[in-house]
């Protein structure tokens, strides 16, 4: 994007709005994997910006969840 | 005045009917202190709703916020069935719960008063009403007081379902990324506090911070009302200084002397083995025990009951009140019901519901949008390590007589949506 980002993101979801059609999961499988009933389970663990396939993948999941339920949230990494 | 150690606070003066505003301002007195926040930090006051959040803080953040309305939201849903004091203390004082809610409204600016009381509680409404008719009748005041009749459901008293329904109709919780949220009414920023935490705040706005601090404890300061029922003589709501011990508490109901757990906090509290009856009752005290004060419930279950009985059948009508918005509470609880229900029937796979139970409870914690799963998951915790032995006794295939009998502790609705949960 030009920009050099430092820092990193977490994956965030609204339980709420998900449906547990599982694309998540399969878009990103390093973040998101699925608990018996389908739901997404996130791992929760800031990844820096600096890990493009990861970052890659997870801007797949977010623009193919079909209930817009996930989002990042950029945090801060304490070093 | 009440006397600075002299209880009861709250429920001081009650004489069976709620007390009209004349009879109200003879016993009280006037309002001595104007709205101020620093009044309220001074006190320590925390929530007495569940959460045990200070009021101060809260208060706090929506006083920050802009906006030329806002609302004051008084909480006397009580969706726990075994709770009672919110409409016991409406029964006896509803001007102290008032004048506590126009105090908060001064703290942080509100011009409206939503007092939310659930439709399935009439007497508790009829109060009101007549309290709300008396204060009008009196004077014209800057804040308006309103009263609100949601349906009754569990998750209706969460905070954001209750302000959600006031705000669209629907009491259903919300979703709050980033906490602590500030809850809207429209656009109108909402404080909300139960019933009897603006009880205490009417007795802070006469007698001040520091006699409110002289019961109690540094962080619990202050006196709360508590809900007994199980197996007592006189099932009632008793007003208690905090850090009174257990046992204290429980002989003033008439508990049995020698039961075998206390359920503390409501049905998404703990279960307390009776060797600790001697802890204080306050937060500090019951958290290394892994229990909280909650919503001031104590269930005693005799030594003939069963525990995990109990256990089951509160955390199947806890998977019926789930507003189903997200998945792992929507199938989480019920799973977790089934398994528990496979320890107390006779069945092959009980070891293994055993296990299933500890993976599923850390499977469903804090994934919900609101509290509502990660409540039963402390419940089903706490029984998996009170009733450890027992337990094994029901993996070994010896049950208790008190898994076959019809007669229970814990007080549960009927599980009107079982059927749709089963078709579901
Ligand atoms: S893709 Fe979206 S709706 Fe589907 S499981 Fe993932 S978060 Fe939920
Ligand atoms: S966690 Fe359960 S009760 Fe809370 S909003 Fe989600 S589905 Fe509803």
């Amino acid at each position: 994007m030009g920009v050099r980002r430092t820092g990193g993101f977490v994956l965030a979801l609204n339980p709420v709005l998900c449906d547990g059609f599982g694309h998540c999961a399969e878009l990103a499988p390093d973040l998101v994997h699925l608990d018996e009933w389908g739901y997404p389970v996130l791992t929760g663990e800031p990844v820096p910006f600096s890990n493009l396939a990861a970052r890659e993948s997870t801007r797949y999941a977010v623009r193919g969840c079909p209930r817009q339920a996930l989002r990042i949230e950029r945090v801060n990494l304490s070093q | 005045m009440i006397g600075a150690d002299q209880l009861p606070r709250v429920l001081h003066g009650a004489t069976g009917r709620p007390l009209t505003l004349a009879q109200h301002d003879e016993v009280f007195g006037p309002l001595g202190h104007a709205p101020s926040l620093d009044e309220l930090r001074d006190s320590g006051l925390t929530g007495h709703g569940g959460a045990g959040f200070a009021t101060w803080r809260k208060a706090q953040l929506i006083g920050d916020q802009r906006g030329h309305t806002k609302f004051v939201v008084v909480n006397a849903m009580e969706g726990e069935p075994a709770a009672h004091k919110d409409r016991t203390l409406i029964g006896a004082n509803p001007h102290l719960v008032l004048d506590g809610a126009e105090y908060l409204a001064g703290v942080v600016g509100a011009s409206r008063i939503a007092v939310c009381v659930s439709r399935d509680n009439p007497g508790t409404i009829n109060h009101l009403q007549h309290a709300i008719h008396e204060r009008e009748r009196r004077t014209r005041r800057a804040t308006s007081l309103e009263l609100h009749t949601p349906p009754w459901r569990y998750v209706a008293g969460e905070e954001s379902a209750l302000v959600h329904w006031l705000d669209d109709n629907e009491s259903l919780p919300q979703y709050r990324p980033r906490r602590p949220h500030v809850l809207r009414i429209g656009h109108a920023p909402a404080l909300v506090d139960n019933a009897e935490t603006c009880a205490h705040v009417g007795l802070i706005a006469r007698f001040g911070a520091s006699w409110f601090r002289s019961l109690g404890t540094e962080t619990s300061p202050g006196s709360a009302l508590v809900s007994i029922s199980g197996a007592v003589s006189r099932p009632c709501v008793l007003e208690v200084a905090f850090a009174t011990p257990l046992r204290t508490i429980l002989a003033r109901a008439g508990a049995d002397r020698d039961p075998w757990a206390v359920l503390l906090g409501g049905y998404g509290g703990a279960w307390l083995d009776a060797r600790h009856l001697d802890t204080p009752y306050d937060n500090d005290a019951l958290a290394p025990l892994g229990s909280s004060v909650g919503a001031g419930v104590i269930i005693v279950l005799p030594k003939s009951g069963c525990g995990v009985v109990e256990t089951q059948r509160i955390t199947r009508w806890m998977a019926n009140e789930s507003a189903r918005q997200c998945g792992p509470c929507a199938f989480g609880l019920p799973a977790l019901a089934d398994d528990l229900a496979r320890l107390t029937s006779n069945g092959r796979d009980a070891a293994a519901a055993r296990a299933r139970l500890v993976d599923r409870c850390s499977a469903i914690e804090g994934r919900g949008a609101c509290r509502h799963p990660d409540g039963v998951v402390r419940l089903v915790r706490s029984a998996l390590e009170v009733f450890a032995e027992h337990i094994e006794d029901h993996v070994r295939g010896r049950y208790c007589a008190a898994s076959h009998s019809s007669h229970h502790v814990a007080a549960v609705p009927s599980l009107e949506r079982e059927a749709e949960l089963v078709w579901e």
